[in-house]
């Protein structure tokens, strides 16, 4: 996976989460809370599809790794190829 | 000190065969039921009545989403009274409202939605949703209310069965006359039909309605009757001193005339005709009127072959033969049992009765069970009538709760 495909993935999971947000614009390089209207709920939401659609862990000490779309790329993109490696 | 008088001055609803006062109405006078069969997790499909309004009317998508479904129809119900009181919403201050709902039961849907969720995860408690705790507390209805309207008054549900939806009508009187509030948004709502657990609670009571012809499942009174049909809805009002409505040259539907509260303290479920008949006996006093003052008696009646009977029971024992102008009607035969909104909504469907002078019948009854045959009964038509001054609305609800709330045509 790139981390272009990445980010793809986590704008999916936020569509549904935040169906009211308009995401043509989202700025990868922005902190998603300063952009979206996301509160902590939302990103404990983002958290639990990530397990459940990607069986994808996201400890709590790594909360901060999925600030802006950057960072999740940064962040999920390895622990997705290493899922798919062991596939 | 005299109590204040209370005045209905706003009325919002979604019942399964109607989405404004306007429309339900004109639906019971036309003999427009609204059941259909849904599909019930486990159970397949069943007799239900299904509110069909639009959520998004008054909600974010994103509210939707992470609220639910009774929250959702306090949400509808609540912004609808509003808008038909006519209050100047954005001047009202908001630490001056308050929000009493009736309900059933409030959690077992979210409930059952996340013990479904997470057996698709070989039962791993990991996948069980945040939002869980939000959406079953208690005052879950009452609270997304406040949060969409910003209401920072007292915002809670009252649990009573069946009774419920009358119960939130009383307190919020109650608590306009005692000043704790100016203004109350109250009444009842339900979500029960998405929840397999109630549908199979009645089926193993036999007390689940079963009918080739969704539109004649419900049939109180009739001698075919074999159960409930399982509905959701709402309906809240706006409560107001009179004083207060009269104030701002609000539109007064009804004045609270007397209520009464009681419990059979006999049984779980099997209703108690003496003590029903001891709270609508108690409310009628309570507001100053004998039973011959009664010109709608609005029933609990649910289909069920004894509780039918049993009520019937108890309205004979309080009104007898001796009330001509006392009329019977039953509001179920249309929508199914709304549970915790049944109270409101029935009442709301015989309010226009103050300016038509007609009371909408009993459907469905063809063939009449003697048990059930009491004088002032309206069926499968409706009645013009001479007289329309008062209208008794009965709903009772298991573990023995009763309540009959009294509403009358306001007069200065």
């Amino acid at each position: 996976m790139t981390k272009d495909e990445c980010k793809k993935v986590v704008l999916d999971i936020i569509a549904d989460i935040a169906p009211d947000e308009d995401l043509t614009n989202v700025k990868s390089d922005v902190r998603l809370r300063d952009q979206l209207q996301l509160d902590s709920m939302d990103f404990l939401d983002i958290v639990m599809e990530l397990r459940k659609r990607h069986s994808i862990e996201v400890p709590e000490a790594d909360y901060i790794q999925l600030a802006s779309l950057d960072s999740c790329a940064e962040y999920l993109t390895p622990k997705f190829n290493a899922l798919s490696a062991k596939s | 000190m005299k109590p204040s008088r209370i005045v209905i001055t706003g009325v919002g609803l979604t019942a399964p065969n109607g989405n404004s006062l306007a429309e339900f109405r004109a639906n019971l006078l036309n003999g427009v039921a609204g059941i259909e069969r849904m599909e019930i997790r486990y159970m397949g499909s069943q007799l239900a009545g299904v509110c069909h309004y639009d959520a998004l009317r008054h909600q974010t998508k994103k509210e939707v989403r992470v609220g639910t479904r009774a929250g959702s129809i306090s949400v509808y119900c609540a912004r609808e009274a509003l808008a038909d009181s006519k209050i100047d919403w954005a001047a009202q201050a908001k630490d001056r409202v308050g929000i009493y709902i009736g309900c059933t039961e409030h959690g077992n849907v979210e409930t059952e939605n996340e013990i479904y969720n997470i057996s698709k995860f070989n039962y791993d408690t990991k996948f069980w949703s945040h939002y869980h705790n939000p959406r079953t507390v208690a005052n879950n209805p009452a609270g997304e209310a406040s949060l969409n309207l910003g209401v920072t008054g007292p915002a809670y549900t009252i649990g009573a069965a069946c009774a419920a939806g009358n119960l939130g009508l009383i307190h919020a009187a109650q608590m306009l006359r005692l000043g704790e509030v100016d203004l109350a948004i109250c009444g009842g709502i339900s979500e029960s039909i998405h929840t397999f657990g109630i549908f199979a609670g009645f089926k193993s009571q036999n007390a689940l309605a079963t009918h080739a012809d969704p539109a004649k499942a419900s049939r109180p009174f009739d001698k075919a009757r074999n159960g409930i049909v399982v509905s959701e809805g709402g309906c809240l009002y706006t409560l107001e001193r009179l004083e207060d409505a009269q104030a701002r040259g609000a539109k007064i539907y009804a004045e609270i005339a007397g209520y009464h509260v009681n419990s059979d303290a006999s049984d779980y479920v099997l209703p108690n005709p003496v003590r029903q008949a001891e709270c609508v006996r108690a409310s009628i006093r309570r507001a100053g009127l004998t039973p011959a003052d009664i010109h709608i008696v609005n029933t609990h009646a649910t289909a069920t072959p004894l509780g039918d009977i049993q009520e019937c029971e108890a309205i004979r024992a309080v009104f007898g033969e001796g009330c001509p102008e006392t009329h019977i009607n039953n509001t179920k035969s249309y929508i199914g049992h709304c549970m915790g909104a049944a109270g409101a909504l029935e009442l709301a469907g015989n309010l226009p009765a103050f300016d038509d002078l007609i009371v909408h019948p009993t459907i469905n009854v063809d063939d009449l069970d003697p048990a059930c045959a009491l004088p002032g009964l309206v069926l499968n038509q409706p009645r013009k009538v001479a007289k329309v001054d008062t209208i008794l609305n009965n709903s009772f609800g298991m573990l023995g709760i009763n309540s009959t709330l009294i509403v009358k045509r306001f007069a200065p």
